[in-house]
């Protein structure tokens, strides 16, 4: 393999890790909250993406400018979620029932997606998702930058609101102990309604980017689960720059075995690599415990 | 004289002219009074049920609910021409998920405990060897429309039958085509990348030898995993080659869109690009990868809207009656779909019966059947030699058939391919 090649490759897995981070990011943050694994998490993507098809093709409204509406919808959804199956869910058995719940959900946004669009594929499009920027020898695909620019605003929003808010005191203070939380005055059930409310609302920004590189229908969700679970285990269950830095570690690997040696061995590697790392830090790449502290 | 010989000829046309009329009219009523009567003597006997797992959801959801709807046209005109020797037809349909698993128990609970009386195959080659090892152990025939990777042929089954070409030689008459171009045309260099599915794999290497021996050099050669999710640094590095010739080994819409869309960011443009499947997706595809931009894109099949064939259009007008949309919208999976029930009527209505050892007789004694993709004919291991490959070319929002260039029917392929949009 060529320098060339071998570097294209890199730029590749950094921005396409961005739009898997921004994929995971939702998942993330709600299994941080409130230890709940969503495996809903690949068909919200696509929810969001048949979200902003609508809004394109219906109402003529950009991918972009579209996310003001497509955003505070899934933050609805999220809250309704959480409302009517999370919070059913005792404490002792949650991480283990949340799966099969989350699954249920996930069959039920299947049903009506189906239903309502067909199983044709769909793809997003925008004046910026064929163009690119000529820099250094490389063409960078603007799809791709503009993902990329965006997880990394939408981690640090996410970083800022947990870290460095009343609100992401009051959500960590719930997470350390939820009595002890309840007896300082916090409405524990509130903090967990909205955390899930956002978690699944950055969703409908990773669903635009998705949908604009990939062609789906209602049933592409479950390729993405187990790649988004790799990359939440990798970073630390819960961790905002876990995600980000283990989707890129991920997606760079990825990229790096498939133009050197084979696309096939590819996701081989890179779960070896996540096997490799994962026993050596069994907390992930940033662990949750340091995540839950700081 | 003239004048009068004139009138005596115009009476005597417009005379032949009534006359034609009236026995048109009265064979049409007698014909559809017929066809009314055999579907009233149908309805009133049992139904026979035939049994298919089909790819409702999964990874296969697309290509399977165009199935169903490729099975429903045919059950409802076979019922109304009096369904299966008097018969009114029933399908029961069950989906698999996509899901080689869920296949076998699909048809263990299909045959052995539905106790239907006939089945079809599922949708690809992937799903069809576990379901006709089911159905071997059951004794009963497995048509499909959609099984002719070499794998289904090699798996030493005696009950499996594709009424559409063997996939192995899909790219063969791209591949003569190209290589039968004069020296100074003909393109340099090609890459081969493919998923590994035993459907579109095989295809490849065959086109790589027509190719090799023509001097088209190989500059790339990669098989990627069914499950990748990304595709862009496999299909940027095909970018990054510039070959003049790609072969896409797809087998659906997402890959070879997700190609399409890097190569146009990375302001590559091949000269020939053929896709094994996805292309032949019909507006969906267009949808995908942004209209305009399937100009000029090649795909092998054995069938297309505009397939000049009877039978053919009128299903098509059908299906658009049925389901709307528009008739370049009409997918090869509904013909395919359609052809294995017309199959398997010819050899129920031979044999007389539902007896499956019969009807797998049948299907291998060499007769010709009939089908909306054009002729059958089975050789000993289920394969359909009676029809040649041929290849298509999106041209001005149409697929049109290209090659071979001498077939009828055939335009004049697009070479080198226009620019992206």
């Amino acid at each position: 393999m060529s320098g060339t090649a071998f570097l294209e490759a890199i730029i590749d897995g950094i921005l396409t890790g961005g739009v898997y981070a921004l994929m995971a990011a939702g998942l993330t943050l709600i299994f941080g909250v409130m230890d709940i694994i969503n495996i809903a998490q690949g068909i919200m993507v696509i929810l969001g993406a048949y979200l902003s098809l609508e809004l394109s093709v219906h109402f003529g409204i950009g991918l972009l400018p579209g996310l003001l509406i497509t955003v505070p919808l899934m933050f609805c959804l999220g809250v309704a979620i959480e409302f009517f199956f999370m919070r059913r869910l005792h404490d002792e058995d949650r991480t283990k029932m949340s799966i099969l719940v989350t699954y249920a959900v996930a069959i039920v946004i299947e049903g009506i997606l189906t239903a309502t669009f067909g199983v044709n594929y769909q793809q997003l499009s925008a004046s910026y998702v064929n163009s690119s920027v000529y820099v250094f020898g490389f063409y960078l695909p603007d799809i791709y930058l503009i993902g990329f620019g965006m997880a990394i605003a939408l981690l640090v929003g996410l970083y800022y609101m947990l870290y460095r808010t009343k609100f992401g005191r009051a959500v960590r203070a719930s997470l350390q102990n939820r009595t002890a939380a309840d007896l300082i005055g916090i409405d524990v059930n509130r903090v967990r309604t909205i955390s899930v409310g956002i978690g699944v609302g950055v969703t409908a920004i990773a669903g635009v980017f998705f949908g604009a590189t990939n062609a789906f229908n209602p049933n592409s969700g479950y390729d993405l689960i187990s790649r988004l679970l790799a990359i939440v285990i990798l970073g630390g269950m819960g961790s905002i720059a876990g995600a980000m830095g283990a989707a890129v570690f991920i997606l760079v690997i990825n990229d790096v075995v498939a133009a050197w040696w084979s696309p096939t061995w590819a996701p081989i590697v890179y779960f070896v690599a996540l096997v490799v790392v994962l026993s050596i830090r069994p907390q992930g790449l940033f662990g949750r415990a340091a995540v839950r502290t700081q | 004289m003239r004048v009068l010989h004139r009138q005596k000829f115009s009476r005597a046309l417009l005379a032949s002219g009534t006359l034609a009329v009236v026995a048109t009219f009265a064979w049409a009523g007698h014909s559809s009074s017929a066809s009314a009567h055999a579907a009233a003597k149908a309805a009133s006997a049992s139904p026979i049920t035939i049994g298919v797992s089909l790819s409702l959801s999964g990874d296969f959801s697309a290509d399977g609910q165009a199935y169903q709807k490729g099975y429903e046209l045919w059950a409802t005109d076979q019922n109304k021409a009096g369904g299966l020797l008097g018969h009114p037809i029933k399908l029961d349909v069950i989906s698999d998920a996509s899901n080689p698993a869920q296949v076998v128990t699909n048809y263990e609970k299909l045959i052995g405990s539905n106790r239907d009386q006939l089945v079809f195959a599922p949708f690809s080659t992937l799903l069809t060897i576990p379901a006709a090892r089911v159905a071997a152990r059951f004794g009963y025939a497995m048509v499909g429309g959609s099984d002719g990777g070499p794998t289904v042929f090699s798996a030493g089954l005696k009950n499996v039958f594709d009424v559409s070409i063997p996939v192995k030689n899909n790219l063969v008459t791209f591949a003569q085509w190209i290589a039968s171009m004069p020296k100074s045309k003909r393109p340099k260099t090609a890459a081969y990348v493919t998923v590994n599915d035993p459907f579109t794999q095989p295809q490849l290497p065959v086109a790589q030898a027509i190719l090799k021996k023509a001097g088209v050099k190989t500059v790339l050669n990669k098989v990627f995993p069914a499950e990748a999710t990304d595709y862009s640094a496999i299909a940027g590095q095909v970018a990054g080659a510039k070959p003049d010739v790609v072969i896409l080994g797809s087998v659906d819409v997402p890959t070879v869109s997700a190609f399409v869309h890097v190569f146009i960011q990375q302001h590559y443009n091949p000269k020939a690009f053929i896709a094994t499947s996805g292309p032949d997706q019909g507006q969906q595809f267009i949808n995908a990868v942004g209209a305009g931009n399937e100009n000029g894109i090649f795909v092998p099949n054995g069938w297309y809207p505009g397939f000049r064939k009877a039978d053919s259009q009128k299903m098509v007008k059908q299906y658009v009656a049925k389901y709307g949309g528009t008739p370049s919208g009409v997918n090869a999976d509904v013909a395919e779909a359609y052809s294995v029930g017309q199959v398997l009527t010819q050899a129920v209505e031979a044999t007389h019966g539902f007896n499956q050892q019969k009807i797998i007789k049948y299907l291998k004694s060499g007769v010709t059947l009939n089908s909306v993709q054009g002729p059958v004919k089975f050789n000993n291991l289920g394969e359909n030699l009676a029809q040649k490959t041929l290849t298509f070319q999106w041209q001005g929002g149409k697929l049109d058939q290209v090659i071979p260039t001498n077939s009828p029917g055939s335009v004049k392929p697009l070479y080198p391919k226009p620019g992206w949009k």
